[in-house]
């Protein structure tokens, strides 16, 4: 029987089906893909569609290899590796379209269509958004109709419509499975080391424009649920890597903290309970708000205040924290840290190095320093913007007395090193300010806009205080974030201007429906899993609970399924229904209709065994034949009737 | 079908044949396909299918991809449906009728079946083989019914039944084979084959010797008598049928010069064995009927008559074919 199935030739009719089903799969691959990649799959495909209407002949095996072979060195030089997931995807993509090509048979065709299943979901490697969802559905949609056009010759509106149909009668099935197939956590085996790049965020270092390339997205960092009060913009820290090494140009992280699983500080004050649901970007830090007390065994606290994650965040991730903006951190710091938060290159920023130095003199108290290098800054009068001119080697001296034009990296960073120069142990600390809320959902949304860069500095008495010298220059960033703190709209990013308020409106809504999306489709884990069955009354947590719960409700409903063919639609109308009634409960008193006897002889035969009721069943039968051949439909009355004397009839 | 050689497997064949199959030696018709005897199977595709899902659910486990689960488990779902929609392209088909038509040995015999489709869903793509023989391919609309034919090889002369029937299908997806066997109670007559290449008649006979159908050949028209069934269609004056009344007349000729012929088993040369003889007097049948010649058959069991017509055809083929097979007559 396979033998037969392999010869089966491809007819053009099914060329045209499998080149639309790899087309759309691979239309949200064309941002991913090299563009010489995209561009080569497309001509593959059209080299099939103008095949099958015969104008040109299918290329022959030698021809296919030379392709492919060009693929893999193409991939290979684009990437310099093929174990990953670009180049593994980058090829999936080629060869789902050389065995389009390639297809001659059925068979082929199917296996085709397999690989189409293979990249749509691979697509979900680059992201997860509702639009990817709804483009892999049309691919699914399309790559069933190829499964049944090469099944069933129709035209595409009627094959379209049943392929519509059984994924309609798929989605129970889905939604069983999605709910109860028991989820495990993390990764199984390695990934490929690329695995999660094109994850934007902050990193762990921090040169001159890094962070201004970062507010360029609008991609959303995380999300926060506070339970209650939402904290003032100026509380709104929320702390990422700490930078306390400088090597004249870049600052970076210190290599090294120590994590304990207790905060080393005390909290007090006013707290903060909130949900921070945070988006994957590969690395450990959490993005708490200043000062974080978490109590979750996959948190830690690292020595420079932050809270991490035992793991990477390589997927979206649910945390209940809590903040006290007003906890008093660091006061007993080790000296190491503290040398190494002093430490200046020599030579380099030799003017900022002077301004330190000449603050140091006149004042001996830390603080009064700060609040010097603070008022020196504010009369520098420098100007707050996204696109400061180019600095050179001393950038610090540079932004400071020359070009006076900065953005938040180069305040932080200059303040920095005056405050090291003043003797004053000082660190830039990198993460998000400020936020927005969703007046949809309730919720505050930080963006890769919102990043922003904040210096500490440490004072012997009173240990780590929080010292914004961009608030100096530009107070409205931190209270109004950064939209009202910039003068040049027009190189914001189109989504942040002002002018596009109804675009951004539409955003925010649009966001409240993709973080739904988040917490519910994307978000469902174990977690949640365990969680959403509790609540229904399961002991969850036990995954053969869960295996249970899910075949029975799969092999319900697919018993259900058979169960409604295996009906046998009773054929006929109403009447043919009463008299079915009628033979039914003859049949039981023992006397059977046979097929070829009509109404009227059975009647009579019937009549003759149950002489008791010899004109009541006279009378059926014969109003049976009348209401049935005669000229007019039976009236309502009639069959009412009808029923009522069938109904009465006495049989035992 | 089972492998002759081997009686074990050829009794687990039966077995399963019986048991699991549910396959009678021929059942009554009209039939209807219930669903203890339809069989369900993923089809080499469908195995592909569940490894590539296999695949897929793994990468959405290592790379925790929500969505690579709910596509994973759609195509499950898909997979599902498919089973069922497989299952319910056959359930409840109705076989209404099996005819099987004569043919000569070594020709195929053409089988007619009657499908009838009782339900208000269309029935796609079904295809019902002969084993050996032919496949056809139909499609049946809500509650329609259709006609299909196939071909049933043939080995030996005497009866042939139209023995074991698989009517299988694999829509929508081509992921699931359903199949039912049918054995639909037919059967027909299988002649011998005619020999080839055919020999020039050997036996003639004279004109007297036949009382009185033997004075009818086709040299000069003699007139018009009634038709009876059995006459040649081609003598069967059709214009003037048309012309006079509903009455069918039949042309006479007058043979008297003609030959009338004998086809004798016990003239043909002894060296011929029994199958020989049978291939040979069938061939000389088939030519002289085609030749329009009047002609009688004398068997070691029975003789017939001098005849004409594809009634008279068909009984001197018959008795060819069943010669020597009396006892087997089922």
């Amino acid at each position: 029987m396979s033998a037969a199935e392999v010869g089966t030739p491809l007819r053009p009719w099914h060329g045209h089906w499998l080149a639309a089903c790899i087309a759309v799969t691979l239309l949200p691959y064309i941002e991913h893909l090299p563009a010489w990649l995209s561009v080569s799959c497309a001509m593959l495909l059209i080299w099939r569609v103008i095949a099958d209407r015969g104008l040109t002949p299918l290329p022959g095996r030698a021809m296919l290899l030379v392709v492919a072979a060009a693929i893999v060195a193409g991939t290979t030089i684009q990437y310099h590796y093929l174990f990953g997931k670009d180049p593994g995807l980058s090829l999936l993509a080629g060869f789902a379209c050389l065995k389009l090509l390639e297809a001659r048979s059925l068979r082929d065709g199917r296996a085709a269509v397999l690989l189409g299943f293979f990249l749509q979901m691979g697509q979900f490697l680059n992201g997860q958004e509702i639009s990817v969802a709804a483009f892999t559905l049309c691919g699914t949609l399309l790559a069933v109709g190829a499964l049944l056009a090469m099944e069933w010759e129709a035209p595409w509106q009627t094959v379209i419509a049943s392929a519509s149909r059984l994924l309609f009668m798929a989605a129970p099935f889905m939604l069983a499975l999605f709910v109860l197939f028991p989820r495990i956590p993390g990764p199984l085996w390695g990934l490929p080391a690329d695995a999660f790049s094109g994850l934007t965020g902050l990193s762990e270092t921090m040169s001159p424009g890094s962070i201004s390339r970062l507010i360029q997205s609008g991609k959303i960092a995380f999300r926060a649920e506070f339970d209650g009060e939402i904290p003032p913009p100026r509380d709104r820290y929320w702390r990422g890597p700490v930078l306390s090494v400088f090597d004249g140009r870049r600052w970076e992280t210190a290599g090294f903290t120590t994590l304990s699983s207790s905060p080393p500080y005390e909290v007090t004050g006013k707290a903060y309970r909130y949900r921070l649901t945070i988006e994957p970007h590969n690395q450990h830090w959490l993005l708490a708000m200043d000062f974080p007390a978490a109590d979750d065994p996959r948190t830690r606290y690292s020595s420079d205040l932050r809270l991490v994650s035992v793991a990477p965040l390589r997927n979206r991730q649910r945390y209940d924290l809590a903040a006290y903006p007003a906890a008093r951190v660091g006061q007993r710091e080790f000296t190491h840290v503290i040398r190494r938060n002093l430490h200046l290159p020599a030579g380099s920023n030799p003017r900022t190095t002077a301004l330190g130095r000449q603050v140091a003199e006149r004042y001996t108290e830390p603080r009064r320093r700060i609040d010097a290098l603070l008022e020196t800054f504010r009369d520098l009068r420098l100007e707050y913007t996204l696109t400061p001119r180019a600095l050179g080697l001393h950038s610090a001296d540079e932004f400071l007395f020359d070009t006076r034009q900065g953005f938040c990296e180069h305040f932080s960073s200059a303040f920095a090193i005056a405050a090291r120069a003043a003797d004053v142990p000082a660190r830039v600390v990198t993460g998000y300010q400020g936020g927005e809320i969703n007046p949809h959902d309730g919720s505050l949304v930080v963006r890769q806009s919102d990043a922003h860069a904040w210096v500490e500095v440490w004072l012997p008495e009173s240990g780590w205080q929080r010292v914004d010298p961009t608030a100096t220059s530009n107070p409205t960033r931190i209270d109004n974030g950064i939209l009202g703190a910039l003068p040049d709209i027009e190189s914001l990013p189109l989504f942040m201007q002002p002018r596009m308020a109804w675009l951004r409106s539409l955003q925010l809504r649009w966001d409240a429906v993709a973080n739904g999306w988040n917490q519910w489709v994307l978000g469902y884990n174990d977690e949640r899993q365990r969680s959403l069955l509790r609540g229904f009354g399961f002991d969850g947590g036990d995954y053969r609970h869960l295996a249970a719960a899910m075949v029975a409700l799969v092999g319900t409903l697919m018993l259900g399924f058979v169960a409604w063919s295996l009906r046998r639609r009773r054929r006929g109308d109403a009447l043919d229904r009463h008299w079915h009634r009628f033979c039914a409960r003859l049949s039981r008193a023992g006397t059977r209709r046979a097929d070829w006897q009509g109404p009227l002889d059975f009647a009579e035969l019937a009549a003759g065994r149950h002489p008791s009721l010899a004109d009541d069943i006279r009378w059926i039968g014969g109003r049976y034949a009348e209401l049935r051949y005669g000229r007019s439909p039976p009236s309502r009355q009639d069959l009412a009737d009808l029923e009522d004397r069938i109904k009465h009839l006495d049989i035992r | 079908m089972t492998a002759a050689g081997n009686p074990i497997r050829q009794r687990l064949g039966g077995l399963l044949d019986r048991r699991l199959f549910l396959v009678r030696r021929s059942e009554p018709l009209p039939a209807r396909l219930g669903h203890r005897r339809i069989f369900v199977l993923p089809t080499a595709t469908g195995v592909a299918f569940g490894l590539t899902l296999l695949t897929m659910l793994l990468a959405s486990m290592n790379y925790v991809l929500s969505l690579g689960y709910a596509l994973t488990f759609l195509l499950v779902g898909v997979g599902l449906v498919s089973l069922h929609q497989t299952f319910r392209n056959l359930i409840h088909l109705e076989l209404l009728s099996a005819q099987l038509e004569p043919a000569h040995c070594g020709q195929p015999a053409m089988l007619r079946l009657r499908f009838r489709n009782p339900s208000d869903h269309p029935r796609i793509g079904l295809r019902l083989r002969r084993a050996g023989g032919g496949e056809a391919r139909f499609t049946l609309d809500p509650c329609g019914d259709t006609s299909v034919v196939v071909a049933v090889p043939t080995s030996r002369r005497g009866w042939l039944e139209s023995g074991r029937l698989v009517l299988e299908t694999r829509y929508p997806l081509g992921l699931v084979r359903g199949w039912s066997i049918l054995t639909p109670e037919a059967r027909c007559v299988v002649y011998p084959a005619a020999e080839d290449p055919p020999r020039a008649f050997a036996t003639t006979i004279a004109a007297g010797q036949s009382e009185h159908a033997g004075k009818l050949g086709e040299d000069d028209f003699a007139g018009l008598r009634e038709y009876h069934p059995g006459d040649a269609l081609r003598r069967v004056a059709w214009k003037l049928s048309a012309r006079w009344d509903d009455q069918l007349y039949t042309k006479q000729f007058d043979g008297g010069n003609s030959e009338q012929l004998e086809f004798d088993w016990f003239r043909l040369p002894p060296e011929l064995d029994t199958e020989a003889r049978l291939s040979r007097l069938a061939s000389w049948v088939l030519q002289a009927d085609a030749a329009g010649l009047g002609y009688a058959l004398r068997l070691p069991d029975q003789v017939i008559d001098v005849g004409v017509g594809p009634g008279h055809r068909q009984r001197c083929l018959r008795a060819l074919a069943l010669y020597g097979l009396a006892d087997e007559r089922g």
